[in-house]
């Protein structure tokens, strides 16, 4: 079970927190106008890489708050949590 | 014959305690574990193998044990338990052995197990000689360290911030140093720890492993090392000992003995074992190199020692990496993982060198590598022949190593001898995969203390008490219990709903309404953020006043529907499916938080907060009336939609035109500790005309008759908003999240499915939910149209009647569509989904 570095409560188990997919998905900035391929990567496109990834955690249990993590999907080694709008660790 | 000798050994001769195996009663000491004391009467605990049916008996002296499984009756009960492994309580132990290996599920398992949680700064497991090194240095630099040690001896390792664990096995080894443990507390009862360590230091040290020869799995053949054990630990030793090994370690068990040597690496090999009473009469040995020369060699036991292997399964959990020492003939860790030591002999520090060579001569089909499986070297040979060449495809092929016992003593003279047979070298076909748990672990003692009314929370209404009293049937609706119906006398469901429907529609009745989610949103942004939610406007609607909505996914599909009344202009209470009330919170939150952080709005659950009854029919005014004299009830002034704070009967109370059933209704939503005293107000209000209290089955009625669609029910994810025919809710004004999706080719599509209703063609007939629609009365193969979203029976239709989602439905009123159920095939009429008071005539009373 992961030990997720919650940016605002630190270190917690797994459990309290849902996973939210591939971060920085951008919600199409206007909508209406985008076409449907552009809205297909939107709603279905998901990155699936072996190895480094940055995915979107939720600290359900806890303060309840979205976040952004980057995580190795082989040995599941956390690199670091980071906010929203914010660059990613190295 | 092994017998106990006068004096020594680990136990304690003082007292006396009572064992009963296969009902004969065997006496132990204190100290004794089930083997020392059957042993010690001279017994193998001889049983059964799986499959050859050969006589079987103790081989170890520990939990690698391969043979001497048995059932515990007493004071617990569970199947095939290493009898080595089991310590003799001080009263009440029963077992019995088993023909065949085949355990047995018994009765429940009602023992209170119960689990912790832990963290500490170093988890030492296993508390021989480096492991109790370990945990002595991390404790005396002030670590907080727990140390596990499967065994019952005790452990000598002391310290203000040191907790020790005997009889506890470390059974998994999880991401990021979380370790799983499983400990002893009584004979009956076990508590499951779950730990988060800073170091995990694996000190579980070596099994010893047998040689592969001719009649190796007779009684009286055991490990070397097991040999020591029972009689330095347990005072108990064979007569007449013979030691067969390729190693040192090996050698210095038949010094320690004084047993006869048949050393291997002399060119000496046993092909042949004779059974005797109590063991062996005698064991037949051979040149390497000239088999048939052998010699009679009399002994009453014979120890063997082909090796030892690390015990590494913490490790291997995690894929730890492990590499062949060719010198030793064993896996042994190739680095540790992060924040993890391997030590001792775990790291295989200490073992001895072991002579080359695997497969040795003589009758293969008689020489067993796996003996809880029955898997002999004739066995590994065939599936060779097979052309099967990956050590995993060998085990599922033979089952080696897929027993009770996961093959500990067994796995690795399983992999070398596969090898030699393919012509590789030993450790080149590499080793199966090591999973949790390291020993069989009863669901009882995981689900611990939840179960039964524990195993999953039950959330109730304030009004419960009075659905109990009523002897209401309870429906699950997620963790909630929710009156189904409220029968009365003999009445079944059928009958009971049909009462509360017509009460409903003909007079006054009462549903606790209060497991719907409500969410407060609450800030200057509330009404913007709900437009963008909502497929119809929020920002238009006047405070006081409330508006039914629908919620889509970004896929466009319907997520929720709900009432959100304005109670200020930054401020709304939403209402949610009651099952989905924590998806919604959680979605809204989202969009909140990752999106649009810009928004200046706060969302607060407030459904444990508030209980609501709904009080619905043509004389819900009647019932209303003389609670809130001041407040004007009539439809002009009081309109559908509209909201007032008022008190009721004396409670501070809102109050809502807001109907699930199309007819005249009132919402009353009082706080929560107010909920009882509401309801039993309304109702003594309500008897003069008659009210009746109705559940979730004739809501569900009420609701279908009128066409209105529970979200879960009608829409599977798969449904739009104008799949449902209701463009009416879907804004043509804002944008809204879903909106665009609405516009693409699939949910364009002209042949998607969309809500109808439909009249079975025999109207006694109740098509089942769920059933698939096809367009012919014929045999099959036929299209599926559609399928059965609801179906009751309507008191009000005087009928029975469905909704369901089909293909062009909208376009195909009129139209007969089949069910084919396997009783018959059932016509039925298309028709809208509307079926009672198209005109909405009823809900304004």
């Amino acid at each position: 079970m992961l030990l997720i570095p919650c940016p605002w409560c630190g270190p917690r188990d797994e459990i309290e927190f849902r996973y939210g997919g591939e971060a920085h998905v951008a919600y199409p900035a206007d909508p209406p106008v985008v076409d449907d391929l552009e809205l297909a990567r939107y709603i279905f496109y998901r990155g699936n890489p072996k190895g480094r990834f940055q995915e979107r955690w939720v600290h359900q249990q806890g303060c309840r708050r979205w976040f952004n993590l980057v995580r190795d999907t082989v040995t599941h080694e956390i690199a670091g949590s980071y906010l929203p709008g914010q660059e990613p660790p190295a | 014959m092994m017998r106990r000798l006068a004096g020594g050994g680990l136990i304690d001769r003082s007292s006396k305690l009572e064992v009963r195996v296969d009902g004969v009663s065997v006496s132990a000491h204190p100290g004794d574990t089930l083997a020392s004391a059957a042993l010690a009467a001279g017994g193998w605990l001889q049983s059964t193998s799986t499959v050859h049916g050969r006589p079987r008996g103790i081989m170890s002296a520990g939990a690698e044990e391969a043979s001497a499984l048995v059932q515990v009756e007493a004071p617990w009960s569970e199947p095939l338990v290493a009898a080595p492994a089991v310590e003799i309580p001080l009263q009440g132990l029963a077992a019995s052995t088993l023909p065949g290996l085949r355990g047995r599920l018994t009765g429940d398992d009602e023992a209170r197990h119960d689990r912790r949680h832990a963290h500490c700064d170093v988890l030492v497991v296993g508390a021989g000689q480096a492991g109790t090194a370990a945990a002595r240095e991390a404790a005396g630099r002030g670590a907080r360290v727990i140390v596990a040690d499967r065994d019952f001896l005790p452990v000598d390792v002391d310290g203000d911030q040191v907790t020790v664990l005997i009889r506890t096995t470390a059974v998994g080894s999880y991401d990021d140093n979380f370790v799983v443990l499983v400990q002893r507390l009584s004979p009956e009862r076990r508590r499951v720890w779950h730990v988060r360590a800073g170091e995990v230091v694996i000190a579980t040290g070596a099994y010893e492993r047998p040689l592969v020869f001719p009649g190796n799995d007779r009684p009286g053949v055991m490990l070397a090392g097991a040999l020591r054990t029972y009689r330095e630990r347990f005072a108990v030793a064979p007569e007449r000992p013979a030691v067969f090994t390729n190693n040192d370690a090996g050698l210095d068990v038949a010094r320690t003995l004084d047993a006869i040597v048949i050393d291997l690496r002399r060119g000496r090999t046993v092909v042949g074992t004779e059974a005797g009473p109590g063991g062996l009469a005698a064991v037949l040995v051979a040149p390497i190199d000239a088999p048939a020369d052998a010699e009679r060699v009399e002994c009453d036991v014979l120890g063997v020692s082909g090796g030892f292997d690390p015990v590494l399964d913490l490790h291997r959990h995690r894929r730890g990496p492990v590499r062949w020492d060719d010198r030793r003939a064993c896996f042994v860790p190739d680095g540790a993982l992060p924040g993890q030591r391997v030590v001792g002999s775990a790291a295989g520090e200490g073992l001895p060198e072991v002579a080359a060579g695997w497969l040795l001569p003589g009758e293969e089909a008689a020489a067993y590598v796996d003996l809880h499986r029955d898997v002999t070297v004739a066995d590994l040979r065939r599936a060779v022949n097979a052309g099967l060449s990956s050590i995993e495809h060998v085990k599922r092929y033979t089952l080696a190593g897929t027993g009770a016992d996961q093959g500990r003593t067994a796995k690795t003279n399983a992999s070398a001898i596969s090898a030699e047979l393919l012509g590789q070298r030993a450790g080149d076909v590499g080793t199966t995969t090591t999973r949790p748990p390291v020993e069989p672990v009863p669901f009882a003692v995981l689900a611990g203390r939840a179960r039964g009314d524990r195993f999953d929370p039950v959330r109730t209404t304030p009004i419960h008490d009075w659905h109990v009293e009523q002897g209401a049937v309870f429906e699950d609706v997620g963790q909630w219990k929710r009156p189904w119906f409220y029968p009365r006398d003999s009445e079944d469901m059928d009958a009971a709903v049909l009462r509360e429907c017509a009460a409903a529609r003909e007079a006054v009745a009462m549903m606790d309404a209060s497991t719907l989610g409500k969410i407060d949103v609450q800030g200057p942004d509330a009404a913007e953020f709900l437009n963008r939610l909502y497929t119809n406007a929020m920002d238009t609607l006047k405070v006081g006043r409330g508006r039914y909505f629908l919620m889509c996914r970004a896929d466009g599909m319907v997520f929720d529907d709900g009432v959100a009344l304005r109670l200020a202009d930054d401020r709304f209470l939403t209402t949610t499916t009651t099952g989905n009330a924590a998806a919604v919170l959680d979605w809204m939150e989202e969009w909140l938080q990752t999106e649009w952080p810009d928004l200046r709005v706060h969302l607060t659950s407030v459904t444990e907060q508030l209980a609501t009854v709904a009080v619905v029919g043509p004389r819900a005014r009647d019932l209303l009336a003389p609670l809130v004299p001041d407040l004007d009830l009539s439809a002009e002034g009081f309109p559908f939609m509209a909201a007032h704070d008022a008190a009721v009967g004396g409670l501070a109370a809102r109050i809502a035109r807001v109907s699930f059933s199309g007819e005249l209704a009132f919402e009353v939503t009082v706080p929560g500790f107010h909920g009882l005293e509401l309801w039993r107000t309304l109702w003594a209000s309500g008897e003069p005309f008659g009210v009746t209290a109705y559940g979730t089955e004739t809501m569900h009625v009420l609701r279908a008759e009128k066409g209105y669609v529970i979200v879960g029910q009608e829409t599977d994810g798969t449904v739009t908003p104008l799949d449902l025919g209701m463009d009416w809710i879907v804004s043509k004004a804002k944008d809204f999240v879903g909106k665009r999706a609405l516009r693409r080719t699939d949910t364009t599509r002209a042949d998607r499915k969309q809500l109808v209703g439909l009249l079975p063609i025999d109207p006694h007939v109740r098509l089942p939910e769920g059933a698939q629609l096809v367009d012919v009365d014929s045999a099959p193969p036929a299209a599926m149209i559609g399928h059965v979203t609801s179906s009751y029976h309507s008191a009000a239709l005087g009928r029975t009647f469905a909704l369901a989602m089909v293909r062009r439905g909208s376009e195909r009123h009129g139209e007969t569509v089949y069910a084919p159920l396997p009783e018959g095939t059932f016509p039925a009429t298309i028709a809208d989904p509307v079926l009672f008071d198209p005109q909405g005539a009823r809900r304004d009373g």
